[in-house]
C-alpha cells in the first residue's frame, strides 16, 4: 500500500519514539519572529542552552512593524524593544536574520517561500499559527506556541502525535471572478472551523492543480481556520518551476538531485486516506464571511442566517455573531456598508494578489467614505511591484500603497480599525477585536472582492464591478 | 522530569460559555507586545470583561462568587485560532489550573500541555449539568482526576476524555517534553546527518 505525501515526510523525519508514545520529530526549517520567538530564546538562557541547529533557523519582523514609518527607532517604545531582542538574540546565537531595509524582510511565510527556504519535503515550524501557508510546496508546516520554539531553537526537534489526513479533492473549474481565497473560505464554511481537528489536510483535484504556487499558499495558509493542524499540496511541475533559480535553493547539478528526492514525495496514486471530501470547484462562488469566525461565510449572493433556523450553541454563536456585526437575519450581504479596504497579509499579500487588483482598478477610483491601504508582504513583493509601476496605480484609485509587515490583518502595528468600523479585507481571520479595535468588524474576502468593496463603499460582487465576463468554457 | 507530576486538580470552577472561543478574544493582540510572559493575566478576556473606557461588563470571571476559580470550563473549538503561547500563559497566571472543554483547538490544547495546564473533553450534555450545579451554587469544588479520567463534583461522577499519551505525560510529570527530547542528542544528529540537514 502506497503513502501518502504527510506519512512519507513524516516517516523521514521521525528521530525516535518517546517513552509517553509520542514522536521525536525532526524539524527541516525554523523561522522565528519577533513576537512570539523573543521570550523563547529567556528560556533558553534560564536554562543555560544553545541553539542546537543555528543554520535551520531563520528570522525576520512582521507583526509590530509600522506599514508607515519604519525608521529606528520605532515610536512604539516595547516594539522598538521586541525588535532589538529579536535581533541580540539573533547574532549571540548565530541565526540569520532578515531586518527591515535588508531586501528580504516581511511577513515571515511570505519570505521563506520567495527566497526558496521553504522547499518539498520538509517540517517546517514557526511561532505563527499561519506556517501552514508552507504547506503549499508539500511540506508537513506547523504552526506552534513558544515553549515549543524553545524545544525547536534547543533540540531541532518537537514532540508530537502524528495527524490523520483527510483528502479534499476539488474538482472541475472555478468560474471567473472566483480565487483561491474563495475556495478556502468555502472549504472552511463546509467543513466548519473546527473540521480539521486532528487532520491534516491534503488538497487534490484539478482545480488545485491549475492553481499557481501563490493561490496555493492562500489555500494551505487557511488550513488553520478550518481547524487543520496543517494543510499540504503535492509537489508537481508548477512547485518546481517555482523553486528553480531562487537564492536558496540549489542549482545545478544539486536542483536536479533535489527535484528527484522532492519528487518522491508526493502522494502515491494508492496512498489511503482517514477521510475523503469532494467539492465541486465549479460550484464555488466569491465567497465573504458575515460573521465572527472564517466558517461563518456565504456566496456574495446570499443571505445572512436566521439564528431560529437552529438551537442550542449554534443559535448562541448566530446571535452572537450577529449582534457583534450589528447585521440582520436574512439581509443580503451584499450592499453592507463598509469603511475601511485592507489588502494585505500571509494569506494575500504577494505580487499576483497586487497584480491581479492593478489590472482591475484602472478608471476607478475608491468611495469617499472608505480607507483603503494596500500592504505588500514582503520587501521582495514591494520591489517588484514597483518595477511594474503597481504602486502607481493603487494610488491613482485612492488607495495608499504602504511598507511590507502584518498591517492591519492583527493590528499589533498603528494599522487598526476605530471603533465599530467595517473592513473589507483580504486577511484570514474575522475574530471579535481582530483588528486592533474591540468592536471593531472584519469581512474576509479576497483582493479584487476588497477593491470592489472599496470602490462601491459597500460589499460588492467583483464580477459586476469589473464587468468580469464569464468565459465560455 | 521537568515539572511535578499531574494527576488530580481540585478547585472551584467557572463557566465561559460559547464555542469557537478564539485565542483573540483569550489575550488581544495589544497585549502581546511583551518580552516575558509574567504581566498577562489581567488581561485575561479583557475586551469581553470590560468595556472600552475601562468600566466592567460584569463577565462572568469578575463576577464576585466565581473568584478565585481554579478550573475553567467552556464549549467546543476552545482555543482556537492564533497560536500565541500569551493565551495559555494569561490562563495560567490569572490562577486555572485546569480547562474542561467540548473541544480543544491544538495548537492551544499543545501550549497548555506544555504549561502544565491538563485540557480535558467532557461531553456537551455532561457540560451542560456540571454547568447548572455551578450556577445554582457556585462555591461547590470540583476534582478532575486525570488517571480516572473523570470529574467528581457534589458527589456526582462526569466522565472526561484525554488521549492517552498526554494523559501520561501528566502523570509522569514529562509534560514539558523539553528534557526528555535533549537526551536523544546522538539519534538527532544522525537524523540530521541522514536527511542532508547537518
Amino acid at each position: 500500500m502506497g503513502r501518502n505525501l504527510y506519512q512519507k515526510v513524516w516517516d523521514d523525519h521521525v528521530v525516535r519514539q518517546l517513552d509517553n508514545g509520542q514522536y521525536q520529530l525532526f524539524i527541516a526549517l525554523h523561522l522565528i519572529h519577533e513576537v512570539t520567538s523573543p521570550q523563547a530564546f529567556g528560556m533558553l538562557a534560564d536554562k543555560k542552552l544553545k541553539v542546537a541547529y543555528p543554520a535551520r533557523t531563520f528570522a525576520t519582523v512582521d507583526h509590530i512593524i509600522p506599514t508607515d514609518n519604519q525608521s529606528r527607532p520605532l515610536a512604539d517604545d516595547m516594539a522598538e524593544k521586541m525588535i532589538q531582542v529579536l535581533s541580540d538574540a539573533t547574532s549571540e546565537h548565530g541565526i540569520e536574520y532578515f531586518p527591515p531595509s535588508s531586501g528580504a524582510q516581511g511577513i515571515v511565510h511570505v519570505v521563506g517561500p520567495e527566497l526558496g527556504l521553504t522547499q518539498p519535503g520538509m517540517t517546517i515550524c514557526c511561532g505563527d499559527s499561519h506556517t501552514s501557508t508552507h504547506g503549499a510546496f508539500g511540506c508537513i508546516a506547523l504552526g506552534i506556541g513558544t515553549s515549543q520554539v524553545r524545544d525547536v531553537l534547543a533540540s531541532q526537534t518537537l514532540a508530537m502525535d502524528p495527524l490523520k489526513v483527510r483528502r479534499i479533492t476539488v474538482t472541475g473549474k472555478l468560474a471567473t471572478g472566483v480565487t483561491a481565497k474563495d475556495v478556502i473560505l468555502h472549504i472552511i464554511a463546509t467543513l466548519g472551523v473546527n473540521g480539521g481537528v486532528g487532520f491534516a489536510y491534503e488538497y487534490a483535484g484539478p482545480v488545485i492543480e491549475n492553481m499557481t504556487m501563490e493561490e496555493r499558499m492562500t489555500v494551505c495558509n487557511m488550513s488553520i481556520e478550518g481547524g487543520a493542524r496543517c494543510g499540504y499540496i503535492n509537489p508537481d511541475e508548477t512547485t518546481f518551476e517555482f523553486l528553480r533559480g531562487r537564492e536558496r535553493v540549489p542549482s545545478g547539478s544539486d536542483f536536479d538531485q533535489a527535484l528527484t528526492r522532492w519528487k518522491g514525495y508526493a502522494s502515491d496514486v494508492d496512498a489511503e486516506f482517514d477521510d475523503e471530501v469532494i467539492i465541486d470547484g465549479s460550484r464555488i462562488a466569491p465567497t465573504v464571511t458575515w460573521g465572527v469566525t472564517p466558517g461563518q461565510a456565504i456566496s456574495i449572493e446570499g443571505s445572512v442566517p436566521d439564528p431560529e433556523a437552529v438551537s442550542g450553541l449554534d443559535r448562541d454563536l448566530i446571535n452572537d455573531a450577529l449582534g457583534y456585526m450589528k447585521l440582520k437575519a436574512n439581509q443580503p450581504i451584499k450592499g453592507t456598508r463598509i469603511n475601511v479596504a485592507f489588502i494585505g497579509s500571509c494569506t494575500n499579500g504577494r505580487l499576483s494578489d497586487f497584480r491581479a487588483v492593478a489590472g482591475l482598478l484602472n478608471g476607478h477610483r475608491i468611495a469617499d467614505h472608505v480607507r483603503a491601504i494596500a500592504v505588500p508582504g514582503s520587501e521582495k513583493v514591494d520591489a517588484a511591484a514597483r518595477a511594474e509601476g503597481l504602486p502607481e496605480i493603487f494610488e491613482a484609485a485612492g488607495f495608499e500603497w504602504r511598507l511590507p509587515g502584518c498591517s492591519m490583518c492583527l493590528a499589533m502595528n498603528p494599522d487598526k480599525l476605530v471603533g465599530d468600523e467595517v473592513c473589507a479585507s483580504s486577511s484570514n481571520r474575522n475574530f471579535q477585536g481582530r483588528q486592533g479595535s474591540p468592536t471593531g468588524r472584519t469581512i474576509l474576502m479576497s483582493p479584487i472582492m476588497v477593491a470592489a468593496a472599496a470602490i462601491r463603499g459597500e460589499v460588492a460582487d467583483a464580477r459586476e464591478v469589473f464587468g468580469l465576463e464569464e468565459i465560455a468554457s | 522530569m521537568t515539572g511535578i507530576p499531574i494527576d488530580k486538580i481540585n478547585g472551584r470552577a467557572v463557566y465561559v460559555a460559547g464555542n469557537d472561543i478564539d485565542t483573540d478574544r483569550i489575550i488581544p493582540a495589544r497585549y502581546l507586545k511583551c518580552v516575558t510572559f509574567d504581566e498577562l493575566g489581567p488581561a485575561l478576556f479583557y475586551d469581553v470583561r470590560f468595556n472600552e473606557d475601562g468600566t466592567s461588563r460584569n463577565h462572568v470571571l469578575d463576577r464576585p462568587e466565581y473568584a478565585g476559580a481554579e478550573i475553567l470550563i467552556s464549549d467546543n473549538n476552545f482555543g482556537c485560532g492564533s497560536s500565541r503561547e500569551h493565551a495559555p500563559q494569561a490562563i495560567g497566571k490569572f490562577g486555572f489550573k485546569a480547562i474542561i472543554a467540548g473541544s480543544f483547538a491544538e495548537i492551544f490544547h499543545g501550549n497548555c500541555t506544555t504549561l502544565g495546564i491538563p485540557c480535558v473533553v467532557m461531553a456537551q450534555e455532561q457540560r451542560e449539568r456540571l454547568a447548572q450545579l455551578l450556577a445554582q451554587d457556585p462555591t461547590l469544588d470540583l476534582t478532575i482526576d486525570l488517571a480516572a479520567r473523570q470529574v467528581t463534583c457534589a458527589n456526582m461522577i462526569f466522565p472526561v476524555t484525554m488521549k492517552d499519551s498526554v494523559r501520561d505525560a501528566f502523570l509522569a510529570a514529562t509534560y514539558d517534553p523539553l528534557d526528555n527530547l535533549l537526551t536523544g542528542r546522538e539519534a538527532i544528529d544522525a537524523t540530521a546527518e541522514r536527511l542532508g540537514y547537518a
